[in-house]
């Protein structure tokens, strides 16, 4: 069934995850060296890495290439690793000057002497970079090992940056939780694959897909199958932070340094929704692939699967929005805001290929900005060494740093969905994506929950800028590197002027866009039930995953 | 590209006031909104062609989510003229009302009020629902910014209730607006939020079921904005707490652009939808009207009796528009521009005597003509108008409103829905003795009787120093030009009534087939057929 497909191109598809490997390894051990200013350079080798590996996707990337290589996604692929690169790149710049600080601290005063046993700078970029990798592996992953490979490179370095990124108990103990919580999460969807292949006979996702669309064409997806893909999507919600298991996100988010609660809330969601849309694709949106002989609108996902990404689309954005209502730290707070946002993007993951995954890669883009934007403000404050965590220490601290409470307020105004904030225009994409899939619930359920949403994120607004400095807000400094306080402005910005040259990011509608011709005045269904079947299987293997 | 120019302005203020002194932001304001003025006048007055009723300039876009139809396309017919009009003529008074209240902050002050402006302009310009929609909701954070800054005691609460409130209800226009662009795409194929594209579809192509949900979802947003009866929570509150600047614009503009709203888009979009909800919200209007009228009666606080007082007078404009005539329409909308100017100006009053007693407290302020002449000779002017006295602008708008609602049956057979009448209106007039009763009862306790004033007379510290006991020669000039608008608009009311005319009919130009289409499905037959038939027969 599987066709072999040569070494060679696979492995030239793969030069940027090479690249970025290749940086790893050169960082880990440069961390270790005794000049100062060689240590210093790891972060800037780490951008310098990630910055490489763009080039080589943006110059000698090719979709033709790609599908050659086995990859099922080709454009989706390239788009994703595109974004993961880019805020990549930014999430290296927030966190450069916290790891390691005390030390560093210690030998420039020359109370010790540099030991390469206690430094973790050089590990800690590392697995920020594997991390990376990983996360870069999964949209182009032709069979489940890799999937499983790449979802578990992806986030096996982040247990160990939780930990090491900060000194103190609570990041071990919220590196232990997430490692535990992790694991579990790992084992649900594994079985999941076990049973998917079980239902198939088969780990290459292009066969599965085949098989699939013969099941629906025999009467829909058999009970192992169902059961399979639905423990899938409850264990890749692990990382997208969605319910029914997001209740790891704010004690982990809490406990670990800010640039690190940047990169969780960040790099493991866009790994999350990239295997969701790999797996979804071996059962197909075939509703979008355009409409039957008969001008029936073919229906989007299998009606089981449909229910269960609802349900969590709905539950984690209520969950999430109700959670941040009530916190006193602005990390849970973020932690619970970051949950909200995974249950807007499943609602795109529902509304399929064409503008689903438009309005998808749109709102990874502007919510990776935007989480930059607010976690550079955050990680370029310190307190005592400390990181900055409650609303009482950012308290009036616009009066001192303008600039970063505005870049607070931009963030803040850009995850509200404040217009002509970027995002305003996610949204407006993510619910005009909705409402063409025909769940136009689901979307007025997003448009309540971004309404209940205002009153923290406006107290992220309201905190630094118009509270008066407290008592604990005063020992609130400026932390040693000003590059998380760049990264924090460059964000904002983008933030701000993207939307004026979205249209040119966003070029490639035509590719995602579903074919559907202007008679069909009726809204989708929801469910393939009402199709005949023979035709729909038929469609199903007509639409080619090569549009994607 | 004077329209341009006219949404630049503003903006370009803005940051030359954020780059400047503490010193010269007021000025920098002033002369940046006065140009503004001059630049909106002199576009109004060099291409009449608005006030034909067709959007002019219609041509230029500028794209900016092209392969989605989101374009900005700026232009303006007749009522969104008047509406930037208005904009443009309060703004410089409000900023010039500023000058000596505000003192802390003075430079972020003037530059959230610029943006304030540029926001409110794009949306009175704006030809397309998104770049609507971002003016419209961006109002919020300049608001935000000057009533939680510059506010009084209680000004953190108001200002986040009014954001709240304000962006809950806008969500779902937005929702409401999405879902036509969306079915609009389905049937033809391509994107656009173009909005007499979306209009004509909207109004002509969607099922009655499907008016009535874009219909409900159109007016949550604007209903709150307006506001209308039961939504209007968050307005005592942020119009009593906002410095008097924010409040002149709160109640002069900001809630134009819900009646703007409900006028521009609800009406014409959902006709189906519009014709099923009228009794349902002349009711509320009329509610409005009554209700707040006794509340008004109960205040001792102007300014929160002013703020009261602009729920019951939307509820005027809300019959005007919900009378679904010609006439109803132009009554609501003279008496939007009508509205701003009175309310605009009385809010100005108070925070002149705010400024000097350091009260808005009627039981401890009265008989200040015999002190403040000049200033007594202005809340006059504008309460009178705010009454509806005949002679000035507050009359016409009222009149027209009421008169919409009591022939709305008689306009049957023009083809119009006329589902208020005759009792609509009687009621709601007594929302004209409650409104005379409660502004001159106010006027009787500050203006005439003995003199009384707070202790300590309230000349003290600063205010004695800058202030003389009567206004002075900036707020004179403030209040004047506005005491000349609403004597011309009161005496000479027919050009603008004539501009208003045409795109008015435009609004209700889907109505005979919605009225059919309605009845249908309400199994009625159609009783303007016969007539129409009668009337060509002849």
């Amino acid at each position: 069934m599987s066709s072999f497909i040569p070494m060679g191109p696979k492995i030239a598809v793969l030069t940027p995850e090479i690249i970025v490997f290749g940086g790893s390894v050169l960082v880990s051990i440069i961390g270790l060296s005794r000049s100062k200013t060689l240590r210093n350079s790891v972060p800037l080798l780490a951008a310098l890495t990630l910055l490489a590996s763009l080039v080589a996707i943006a110059f000698g990337y090719s979709n033709e290439a790609a599908e050659q290589a086995g990859v099922l996604m080709p454009h989706f692929n390239k788009i994703i690793k595109t974004i993961i690169l880019v805020i990549g790149i930014g999430l290296v710049a927030i966190s450069v000057g916290h790891i390691d600080r005390r030390m560093e601290d210690a030998v420039a005063r020359g109370a010790t002497t540099f030991d390469p046993m206690r430094v973790v700078r050089g590990e800690f970029y590392a697995f920020m970079l594997l991390s990376i990798c990983g996360a870069m592996l999964i949209p182009g992953s032709p069979d489940l090992i890799w999937l499983f490979l790449a979802l578990e490179l992806t986030s096996l370095p982040t247990y160990i940056m939780v930990a090491m990124s900060r000194g103190t108990r609570r990041a071990q103990e919220a590196a232990v939780k997430y490692f535990f919580l992790g694991a579990m999460s790992t084992a649900i969807f594994l079985y999941g694959f076990a049973l998917i292949y079980g239902s198939t006979g088969s780990l290459q996702l292009s066969t599965i897909r085949e098989v699939f669309a013969d099941q629906v064409g025999r009467g829909g997806i058999d009970t192992l199958g169902t059961t399979g893909l639905i423990l899938c999507i409850l264990g890749f919600c692990y990382k997208l932070a969605a319910a029914p298991m997001h209740f790891y996100a704010p004690d982990v988010y809490e406990g670990a340094a800010n640039p690190v609660t940047g990169f969780l809330s960040f790099i493991p969601k866009i790994a999350g929704f990239a295997a969701l849309a790999v797996l979804l694709n071996t059962v197909g949106w075939s509703g979008h692939a355009g409409i039957s002989e008969t001008g029936t609108v073919i229906g989007g996902l299998p009606a089981p699967i449909l229910a269960t990404l609802w349900m969590i689309s709905a539950l984690t954005m209520t969950l999430g929005n109700i959670g941040a209502l009530l916190q006193k730290s602005v990390k849970r707070m973020l932690a619970y805001s970051s949950i909200s946002h995974s249950g807007y993007m499943v609602l795109a993951i529902i509304a399929g290929p064409g503008l689903g995954f438009e309005a998808l890669l749109f709102y990874l883009i502007s919510y990776g900005v935007t989480n930059l934007a607010i976690f550079g403000a955050l990680s370029g404050l310190q307190k005592r060494g400390e990181d900055v965590e409650s609303f009482e220490e950012l308290s009036g601290i616009g009066r001192r740093y303008p600039g970063l409470a505005a870049w607070l307020a931009i963030g803040s105004g850009s995850l509200m969905g404040m217009p002509p904030l970027l995002g305003f225009w996610a949204k407006l994409m993510l619910f005009m994506a909705g409402v063409q899939a025909g769940h136009t619930p689901l979307v007025i359920i997003a448009a309540l929950n971004s309404a209940v949403s205002v009153w923290y994120y406006l107290r992220l607004i309201g905190v630094p800028t118009l509270s008066p400095p407290g008592t604990s807000s005063e020992g609130v400094l400026k932390g040693p590197s000003s590059w998380p306080r760049f990264a924090g402005a460059v964000a904002a910005f983008v933030v701000i002027l993207l939307p004026l040259f979205a249209s040119r990011i966003l070029g490639n509608s035509a590719e995602f866009a579903p074919v559907r011709p202007a008679s069909s005045a009726k809204p989708v269904p929801t469910t393939t039930q009402e199709t005949p079947r023979e035709e729909n299987a038929q469609l199903a293997l007509h639409c080619s995953p090569t549009r994607l | 590209m004077i329209q341009y120019l006219l949404l630049l302005l503003p903006i370009i203020s803005a940051l030359v006031i954020a780059l400047s002194s503490q010193r010269a932001a007021k000025w920098i304001a002033l002369i940046g909104s006065t140009a503004a003025f001059i630049a909106a006048t002199l576009f109004a007055v060099q291409f009449p062609h608005w006030t034909t009723g067709n959007f002019w300039p219609d041509l230029n876009t500028t794209p900016i989510l092209g392969n989605f139809g989101v374009d900005l396309k700026i232009g303006v017919d007749s009522v969104s003229m008047l509406l930037v009009l208005l904009t443009v003529f309060l703004t410089p008074l409000a900023i010039a009302g500023s000058f000596s209240a505000i003192t802390t902050r003075v430079r972020e002050y003037y530059a959230w009020f610029m943006i304030l402006q540029a926001s409110m302009l794009l949306a009175f310009m704006s030809r397309d629902l998104i770049f609507f929609y971002v003016g419209y909701e961006f109002t919020l954070i300049p608001m935000f910014f000057l009533i939680s800054i510059w506010g009084g005691p209680m000004r953190g609460p108001a200002a986040i209730k009014f954001f709240i409130f304000t962006f809950l209800g806008s969500v779902f226009t937005l929702t409401a607006v999405i879902f036509v662009a969306v079915r609009h795409f389905d049937s033809t194929g391509t994107w656009t939020f173009a909005i007499a594209d979306l209009v004509k579809f909207s109004s002509t192509q969607l099922s009655a079921r499907e008016q009535f949900w874009v219909f409900v979802g159109l007016m949550t947003g604007f209903a709150i904005k307006t506001p209308f009866f039961p939504t209007h929570a968050w307005l005592p509150l942020a119009h009593d707490q906002a410095p008097t600047g924010g409040s002149v614009i709160l109640a002069g503009i900001l809630l134009k652009l819900g009646t703007y709203g409900v006028f521009r888009f609800a009406l014409p979009m959902a006709p189906i939808g519009a014709i099923e909800c009228t009794t349902f919200f002349a009711i509320l209007g009329i509610i409005a009207i009554l209700y707040m009228g006794l509340v008004c009666w109960v205040q001792t606080d102007i300014k929160k009796l002013i703020a009261y007082s602009s729920v019951s007078h939307m509820g005027f404009v809300v019959l005007g528009l919900f009378a679904l005539n010609p006439i109803g329409l132009q009554g609501a909308v003279m008496y939007m521009v009508n509205h701003g100017l009175s309310t605009g100006a009385l809010f100005l009053c108070i925070g002149m005597i705010y400024e000097r007693y350091h009260t808005k407290d009627m039981e401890q302020l009265g008989g200040l003509v015999s002190k403040m002449p000049v200033w007594s000779f202005f809340m006059i002017i504008f309460t009178l108008s705010s009454v509806g006295l005949p002679g000035l602008n507050g009359f016409v708008g009222e009149f027209l409103c009421l008169m919409g609602a009591f022939v709305a049956e008689h306009d049957q057979p023009a083809g119009y829905p006329g589902v208020l009448g005759p009792w609509y209106a009687v009621v709601a007039a007594i929302g004209l003795i409650l409104g005379a009763m409660y502004l001159l009862i106010m006027l009787r306790k500050i203006v005439w009787g003995t003199l009384r004033e707070p202790h300590g007379d309230g000349h003290t510290e600063h205010a004695a120093s800058e202030l003389p006991t009567d206004l002075n020669f900036r707020e004179i000039a403030i209040l004047a030009p506005i005491a000349v608008a609403c004597l011309v608009i009161g005496l000479y009311p027919k050009p603008l009534l004539n501009a208003v005319e045409p795109c008015v009919k435009e609004v209700l130009v889907n109505y005979p087939a919605a009225i059919d289409a309605f009845n249908a499905k309400r199994g009625l037959v159609n009783p303007s057929a016969p007539v129409k038939q009668a009337e060509t027969a002849k």
